[in-house]
């Protein structure tokens, strides 16, 4: 399979299917919070994630890139927390990289802006454990739904290790054991992407 | 576990309605209730450095409480425990900016730091001149390249009362700054919880704490400490003041230090307990050779109903103390004024 064009119906698709998935799920990814952050991770996300539905539903943007610009900006004005500035960031940057360019290298542009933005790196426990290799799939041309596979054993990796970056980093030892929810959120968006299917 | 009944109308503007109440009382505050921002409603005075702070709500009387003469000009509430978007941040520095540039006064947590900065930015497109202080002050957490470092917490109140009276007496932007570098530099934290806290909406506490057991090292946002022990047969007071003094002395040696020192209750906490934790404090601190010059005890960052407590100390200078004794009108720290 080549790389991956994305077209405006597919984007609007695919952050629609990826709201009904954070909806389903914010219990989940809360519950993830609370032993190693503060509870709040599902409950920001799908206040969030509304309120791009809501923009959407009030004017729908012309292009996929404007699509991903502006469900970044509206999670950025929205969510707060780490996670606020953060998916934001992934989807402003890859939005802006997308017209005219293919979503690998988008969403690289997008990874890029977080990894720039806080500091995390593979291993240090965070969204980026699950952002990077789905991104690397892309890259290397595999289908949609490797990638989010990809994206989930990214996610499940988080478990074993011992957090550096975010809250779940002032817990040390003991926040070993626990999956990152960030992460788990990252892999609900490939999910949703997969489904979309571009 | 079904956590105990709250005192709320819907959980979900618990933050809108709180901030109605305290509109309600001080008419004397200007409060933004589309931006979550609390502003001095007094004439702002041109040529005086702007001093903004902000962080999730549920840790009152921090930050809006402390707006008012001789503190914080604007106050951005986020949601609980979790920080102001970088929108309701900017709309805090444009109601403290009087042209003289603005002070953000953050607390070390990923969320605040990446949120200030992203309305720092936003600020500075406007001709607003930012300065950020960071405030990581907890001794609880080690701090290194390679993590997200210490937490803010008590400290933060050291700051913002240095940092208002410093901005009231019209130092300029990059002074204020630089003082607000050295006050966090002077100041240490450590918390122990001896239940968590529930925030609102939610049916489970931030996390389980078993009756006999305390958390050691705690943060402000119900998250769960580096530690757990058993609560001591009697002396619970001692031990805790003892544990945190040795760990603030560890990092920052307090022999021969005059100190300000808060003993901060963490919302659930009552003030008699408190004050016999002030005496072991003081004890404590006494034993190192260290002497309190001011105290303030009581609920000041707090973490909803948390019980447990928290010691903060700075070290002092003379100026520094002169700062400190300056004149403050806010809704929960008043004097000489």
């Amino acid at each position: 399979m080549g790389r991956v064009n994305l077209d405006a119906p597919t984007a609007l698709a695919w952050l629609r299917a990826f709201a009904g998935l954070v909806d389903e799920r914010a219990g989940e990814l809360t519950d993830l919070d609370r032993p190693i952050g503060d509870s709040d991770h599902g409950v920001n996300l799908q206040r969030g994630m509304h309120a791009v539905v809501a923009a959407f539903d009030q004017e729908t943007p012309e292009t996929a890139g404007a699509v991903l610009t502006r469900a970044g900006s509206t999670l950025v004005s929205t969510v707060g927390g780490a996670s606020g500035p953060l998916f934001g960031t992934l989807l402003r940057r890859a939005g802006k990289a997308l017209d005219g360019g293919d979503l690998a290298s988008a969403l690289r542009a997008g990874l890029d802006g977080v990894v720039k933005l806080g500091g995390a790196q593979v291993g240090d426990a965070t969204l980026v454990d699950a952002l990077t290799p789905a991104v690397e799939a892309l890259e290397a041309g595999r289908s949609l739904s490797e990638a989010a596979e990809a994206a989930a054993r990214g996610a499940a990796s988080t478990e074993p290790l011992v957090a550096r970056k975010g809250r779940a980093s002032y817990l040390g030892e003991r926040g070993v054991g626990h999956r990152d929810p960030g992460a788990e959120s990252v892999a609900l968006l490939f999910t949703a992407l997969a489904g979309a299917g571009a | 576990m079904t956590a105990a009944a709250k005192l709320l109308d819907d959980p979900a503007n618990a933050v809108t309605d709180a901030l109605r109440g305290l509109a309600a009382v001080h008419p004397e505050l200007s409060v933004d209730l589309e931006h979550h921002v609390v502003a001095r409603g007094d004439e702002r005075r041109p040529g005086k450095v702007g001093l903004v702070s902000g962080g999730g709500s549920g840790h009152e009387p921090l930050h809006a409480g402390f707006v008012g003469l001789g503190m914080l000009d604007a106050a951005a509430c986020g949601a609980v425990f979790t920080s102001p978007v970088p929108d309701q941040v900017l709309a805090a520095t444009r109601a403290a900016s009087s042209g003289a540039g603005v002070v953000h006064v953050v607390k070390n947590y990923t969320g605040d730091v990446l949120n200030f900065q992203m309305a720092a930015e936003l600020a500075d497109d406007e001709g607003i001149e930012v300065e950020t202080v960071l405030v990581d002050d907890d001794v609880a957490v080690t701090d290194s390249l390679y993590t997200a470092g210490r937490r803010g917490t008590g400290g933060t109140l050291f700051v913002e009362k240095v940092l208002g009276a410093a901005a009231e007496k019209g130092l300029p932007l990059a002074e204020v700054a630089a003082l607000g570098r050295d006050v966090v530099s002077r100041s240490r934290s450590f918390g122990v919880a001896l239940s968590p806290c529930t925030t609102p909406g939610s049916d489970q506490p931030g996390f389980d704490l078993p009756p006999g057991e305390m958390e050691l090292g705690i943060g402000i946002h119900g998250e769960p400490g580096r530690r757990r022990v058993p609560v001591p047969a009697t002396g619970v007071a001692r031990e805790v003041a003892r544990t945190s003094v040795a760990a603030i002395d560890e990092d920052l040696p307090l022999a021969h230090q005059d100190l300000l020192l808060l003993v901060n209750g963490m919302g659930g906490t009552p003030l008699l307990e408190l004050q016999v934790l002030a005496a072991d404090v003081v004890d404590e601190l006494s034993a190192r050779g260290a002497r309190v010059a001011r105290a303030l005890v009581g609920n000041h960052v707090t973490s909803l109903e948390m019980a447990g407590a928290m010691v903060s100390v700075c070290t002092t200078t003379p100026e520094l103390l002169e700062l400190w004794d300056a004149p403050v009108r806010t809704p929960a720290l008043r004097w000489g004024a």
